[in-house]
């Protein structure tokens, strides 16, 4: 058996050795290549009076300027067409207007400093909250209810209304975006691109080109990470490297550069929220009201689908009776904000973790009992009407984190600590997380995959999935060599592209090994029934069988397709059941602030989550780790700082570089990180009872923020409130720590009416993706 | 051995061609070694880390730089080794099957830099021969969004040592190939300078890489000073003297302990992969008001040897910094060496604020050099960064502890007065505020670690 062992990645021995080939570096293996080096905007929003590429054509080496004139197709690089690919009004600063091509990168660098622009100046606006006070939004503007909030609220024993702000996020993979486009004979294309979506990355190439899709083959061979990043954004690159090569006839190749990258594609969304909430006397929750405002950037892009799942998940694992939480996506003059591991919901679920987090003391609670005491129970939904099935896991995962994380004790010792020292606290939190998995988008969950078993036995297996290091290609060799019954070494996975299996989903929602493992799966049964038939119970070595299945003419190869059943969901009502299942966590970090400077330190973290049986227990250790350390630098680190001024720099990004945006480092590694799956967690309905773990373990990475406010707290007197930004950093923990110190304020309002949140503009739309079923179809409960 | 070319895996590769601002990293990959990735550009994520086989001692080191800053011409004459150049899929390197074991790889782009990181540390001569006896630090220039480091660093603690008859191992017992292409010695440097007016004088190439790869800087010519002698030189005597050509990770080594202010402020200094190939000229001669060594070397009360074709002069580092990224060297001069005077202070302290813990840019930095006797403070210097456009001394927070009582009282009269100590802007890596708070509670953190 291979599935559920503790396998390496595929690919560990070319990726240590530097054999491991990714987009960029094909180019060197590659003929007559050109380079491609964009024109970038200055300014925030402003329209593009006069493009005059004359000079750089001057500059030796220079072979082409790429403008609007030149797209046979649909000028647009997205899919809800507001996004085009040669813009006519810029709207954020780094936005392409023109690409020039080159000899050399050096040659189209230069000649990109050459072309001519003149721009006029427009209004523009940067920050969320300039957007929010000029009612500047795109897209649906979603609510999900349950119950009457007003009532709710009314009967509570407390109240308490604030604002909660947090910091979008830079994906940060280390390999940038990257595109190679070849033409084959008869004009066809074939484009190399480090996508997450090859199958969407096809359709945007082919209708810049004006092209079928069957004139358009993309091929991923691996990312050097996705996060989500690569999802939407690498469409338009791959249609410029694309339209270049067709005009030129030779290969192109675009890869951006970090500053490129960071300064001209999306993140994740930033968002806002407004809240009331009420508590009974035991500190239950009866009621929650919430607004959430994502900056979306300037085009719609995943903005909807991620504050659609956002709404659904400021629940996370807790019991609200009533709930009406509303949402909007902000359009501002940023880059287009898109997928980032989690999808909006660690948005939606931090919202409710500072509630919490900061009603604590003002309750009189422990957080921890506090968090304990607001746990889903059997039988009870989820403010959408999905039924929250397991949720005794998340207790089992608490309880298991409570004892083998020692955590009485070392809170014992926390308090003796801080007692002792008067510059440094230290904090111990715990925070459970709830994530749900399958695409909210119906349609979306569904996968291929192609298996083809040769005449010598050996099996070649492709499916619709891309590798960008979250080990879904080891997974889904395990599925094939369990699924047939061979040896992993028999079997051999080829690079994902389009021209083998079609119209795939994303590589997102942590849900490709269900889909594509359910795929293979598939297709692995049909050839096993028809050798089943051949073997006629003799028990054949499989390679003896193999060859006689094929002298007895029967087919050695096939389609697999999944589906995953029992969902559905209607985005105009907000109610269904979109997720086949939920993923579950619980994370204690213990931290150490230092009072004289706001630095801390991680001290240990213990975490136990559910992968249901684990495909390949190794894989999902390092997604487990990797997510908690990227939320981690998400919540404490990671800067994203926009000049919001007025001056000449109004709308860029300050921190676009390695240098100023520090990601987490070795030296952010908590000093002891215990991480166990939660034991007895099959998942029936997924292949072989797993479950996805891609996403949920970045939001285990609350019990550090959570922890870093109970320390700063700790600075002041008993039972303070603190309000912490996100992110965390050393200068935010440090003002966090002198307000415990000398006032204690924070910005709560006690009872009501309160910090009363926007309501929803009647005239709004709702989301209308068109493959969904209505709200009254019978509950999957 | 020609001068153009670089041997790289053991084979020779031609120089010849390749243009003058090319980095190493561009042309290893263009001779299809594409195992080191270009992740930043500017030497912060280590994506590109490959070893070059430097002088040490009777013999040589295989160091980690990062190829990305530095110049593939500056590599002439050299010997490269790239994670291509380690192992193969069906021979791995020690180091790479621990990587591959430990599950220290996902996406695997940043993987061939923290290998090369790694076999440096592997090869460290006076590494101990135990299972802990691998510096983790040494891969702390290196950036993984993916693993969260946990099995890398356990890769890298499960490490032994190189076996017997290694290849690498064995190579580091004889000297390093000889400069070639390069001035000779400091007279030559000074010629090439003065019929090159326009000349970059490159060591490190650690913060000209960055010019070079984001800002889209060209030298028309170029004077390697890294290997100059009169440059590599260091002396522990009566006065301190640090050769400006010398890589900040051989500073350390060759001091020995000797500045513990300075011990200080090694492991906060940006990155091994950064360390390996900066200088202290350089670091003064960029003249940067957030470089790290400044802040120490002003409490040190340090003095700049500069050495022109007329001789030498010594000034002052405190008179060093004029402006803005400007320094007092004239043309034509060339940083030969930094002094320190002694008796060093008894008690001194470098503090850096920054985001980050490693490798990061300091949003305040402050070296402290005091003497207490007898219960009074008899000499305070005091060197800050981040807190105006040149590096500077805290002159009245300095006036503000001399002669005073070393107690919590002067510390607190004084931390008052330092929080005013110089012009702190708002940036993106911190307020005005936080930096002034920064500078009063440095003195109160002082007091706390040091004091009574």
């Amino acid at each position: 058996m291979s599935v559920g062992e503790a396998l390496p990645h595929e690919s560990a021995a070319l990726h240590v050795t530097g054999q491991a080939l990714y987009t960029d570096d094909l180019v060197h293996r590659t003929r007559r290549v050109l380079h491609a080096h964009p024109v970038c905007s200055p300014h925030a929003h402003a329209r593009v009076l006069r493009l005059d590429p004359a000079a750089a054509l001057e500059v030796p080496g220079v072979v082409r300027v790429l403008t609007a004139d030149d797209v046979p197709g649909t000028n647009d690089a997205g899919v809800k067409h507001d996004e085009p690919l040669f813009p006519e009004i810029v709207m954020f600063v780094g936005h392409a207007v023109c690409w020039v091509l080159g000899e050399t990168l050096e040659a189209a660098r230069l000649g990109a400093a050459a072309v001519e622009v003149d721009y006029e100046p427009l209004p523009s606006i940067v920050a969320l909250t300039e957007a929010i006070e000029a009612e500047s939004f795109q897209g649906g503007q979603p609510v999900v209810t349950r119950g009457d909030v007003e009532l709710g609220l009314a009967g509570a024993t407390h109240v308490f209304s604030g604002t909660t702000e947090m910091a979008g996020q830079e994906h940060f993979y280390l390999e940038t975006h990257a595109s190679l486009a070849l033409v084959d004979e008869g004009g066809q294309v074939f484009v190399h691109s480090s996508t997450q979506h090859p199958t969407e990355t096809q359709e945007i190439v082919a209708h810049v080109l004006g092209r079928q899709s069957h004139e358009v083959t993309v091929q991923c061979l691996r990312m050097g990470g996705g996060f989500g990043g690569k999802e939407m954004q690498p469409h338009g690159f791959a249609a410029v490297a694309a339209l270049g090569a067709t005009l030129t006839g030779r290969p192109v190749r675009l890869r951006l550069d970090r500053t490129h990258d960071m300064t001209m594609t999306g993140k994740r969304h930033g968002f806002h929220a407004q809240w009331r909430v009420g508590f009974d006397d035991d500190g239950k929750l009866t009621a929650l009201e919430a607004t959430l405002t994502s900056d979306g950037g300037w085009s719609l892009d995943l903005s909807e689908p991620v504050l659609a799942r956002a709404l659904c998940h400021v629940d996370n694992a807790y019991w609200i009776p009533h709930v009406r939480v509303a949402g909007r996506v902000a359009h501002t003059h940023k880059t287009s904000q898109t997928a980032f591991r989690g999808f909006g919901g660690p948005q939606g679920m931090l919202v409710i973790e500072d509630v919490l987090g900061r009603c604590a003391p003002l309750l009189g609670l422990d957080p921890v009992e506090l968090r304990r005491r607001n746990f889903y129970v059997d039988g009870q939904a989820t403010p959408y009407g999905q039924v929250v099935r397991h949720p005794e896991r998340v207790v089992a995962a608490w309880e298991q984190v409570l004892e083998t994380g020692d955590v009485a004790r070392r809170r014992r010792e926390v308090a003796d600590f801080n007692a002792a020292h008067e510059h440094a606290k230290r904090a111990l939190a715990v925070t459970p997380l709830k994530f749900g998995i399958s695409f909210n988008f119906t349609a979306f969950n569904q996968a291929g995959a192609l298996v083809h078993v040769y005449k010598d036995g050996s099996v070649l297996i492709n499916h619709g999935g891309t590798e960008m290091g979250q080990g879904l290609h080891t997974k889904m060799l395990q599925v094939a060599a369990t699924g047939l019954g061979v040896p992993m070494e028999r079997v051999r996975l080829a690079p994902t592209r389009t021209d083998k299996v079609p119209n795939t989903s994303a590589t997102a929602a942590s849900s490709s090994a269900d889909l594509n493992g359910g795929a293979v799966k598939d297709a692995c049964d049909q050839i096993l029934a028809r050798l089943r038939e051949v073997d006629a119970g003799r028990g054949l070595p499989w390679d003896e069988l193999v060859r006689e299945a094929y002298f007895g003419r029967v087919q050695l190869w096939a389609a697999g397709f999944y589906r995953t059943e029992g969902i559905h969901w209607d985005s105009a009502m907000m109610q269904g059941h979109p997720f086949k299942y939920f993923a579950y966590g619980v994370a204690a970090a213990e931290v150490e602030v230092d009072g004289f400077t706001g630095t801390y330190t991680t001290r240990r973290v213990d975490i136990v989550q559910d992968a249901g049986d684990s495909l390949s227990p190794l894989v999902d250790l390092g997604q487990v780790e990797g997510g908690f350390v990227q939320g981690m630098g998400w919540l404490t680190l990671e800067d994203l700082r926009w000049d919001e001024s007025d001056g000449k720099g109004r709308g860029r990004l300050t921190t676009q570089s390695a240098s100023t945006y520090k990601l987490p480092s070795l030296s952010e590694l908590p000093d002891e990180l215990n991480v166990a799956l939660l034991e007895h967690a099959h998942e029936d309905g997924v292949v072989h009872g797993s479950k996805a773990v891609g996403e949920p373990p970045l939001m285990l990475a609350f019990s550090v923020r959570e922890a870093l406010r109970e320390a700063a707290a700790a600075f002041g007197p008993p039972g303070i409130s603190v309000d912490l930004p996100s992110p965390a950093t050393p200068e935010a923990v440090f003002w966090a720590v002198e307000r415990a110190r000398t006032s204690g304020e924070h910005h709560l309002a006690v009872g009501l009416p309160g910090v009363v949140p926007d309501r929803k503009d009647p005239d709004a739309p709702s989301l209308h993706p068109a493959s969904e079923q209505p709200a009254t179809a019978p509950t999957g409960a | 051995m020609p001068e153009h070319q670089i041997t790289v895996n053991g084979q020779p590769r031609a120089l010849s061609g390749v243009p003058a601002h090319t980095n190493a990293l561009d042309f290893l990959r263009g001779i299809e070694l594409t195992g080191a990735k270009e992740g930043c550009a500017e030497g912060e994520c280590g994506a590109c880390a490959v070893l070059v086989c430097r002088p040490a001692g009777d013999g040589s080191r295989w160091t980690a730089v990062n190829s990305c800053l530095v110049p593939a011409e500056a590599l002439a004459g050299q010997e490269v080794v790239t994670s291509e150049g380690l192992g193969t899929p069906d021979h791995l390197h020690p180091v790479q099957a621990e990587m591959a074991r430990a599950g220290g790889s996902q996406c695997g782009y940043c993987t061939p830099g923290f290998v090369c990181s790694m076999a440096a540390e592997f090869y460290r001569p006076d590494r101990p021969d135990r299972p802990d006896g691998f510096d983790v630090e040494a891969v702390s220039g290196n950036l993984c969004r993916c693993t969260g480091y946990r099995p890398i660093r356990d890769a890298a603690l499960a490490l032994g040592s190189p076996a017997a008859g290694d290849a690498l191992a064995e190579r580091q017992q004889r000297s390093a190939p000889s400069a070639v292409g390069r001035p000779a010695d400091l007279a030559e440097a000074l010629t090439l300078l003065r019929e090159h007016p326009d000349a970059t004088v490159v060591a490190g190439s650690t913060d000209l890489g960055v010019e070079v790869n984001l800002r889209g800087r060209r030298s028309p010519y170029a004077v390697y000073v890294d290997r100059v002698p009169e440059l590599r030189t260091l002396s522990t005597g009566e006065v301190i003297e640090i050769g400006a050509g010398l890589a900040l990770s051989e500073v350390e080594e060759g001091l020995g302990g000797a500045v513990p202010l300075l011990d200080l402020v090694w492991p906060l200094f940006a990155s091994p992969l950064i360390r390996n190939g900066a200088t202290i000229g350089g670091n003064l001669g960029t003249a940067s008001p957030i470089g790290d060594l400044p802040p120490a070397l002003l409490a040190l009360e340090a003095s700049v040897v500069a050495a022109s074709p007329d001789g030498e002069r010594e000034v002052a580092l405190a008179d060093w910094f004029s402006g803005y990224r400007e320094t007092e060297l004239r043309p034509g001069e060339l940083i030969r060496a930094v002094r320190i005077p002694r008796p060093l202070a008894g008690l001194t302290a470098f503090h850096k604020i920054a985001k980050r813990r490693a490798d990061d840019i300091s949003s305040v930095a402050i070296g402290f050099a005091l003497d207490v006797e007898d219960g009074v403070v008899t000499r305070a210097r005091i060197g800050l960064g981040g807190v105006a456009a040149t590096p500077i001394r805290a002159l009245a927070t300095e006036a503000a502890l001399e002669g005073r009582p070393w107690t919590s009282e002067t510390i607190e009269a004084a931390a008052l007065v330092m929080r005013d100590e110089g012009s702190p802007l708002d940036d993106h890596r911190a307020s005005a505020a936080y930096r002034s708070a920064m500078l009063g509670n440095a003195l109160r953190r002082l007091w706390a670690e040091m004091g009574a």
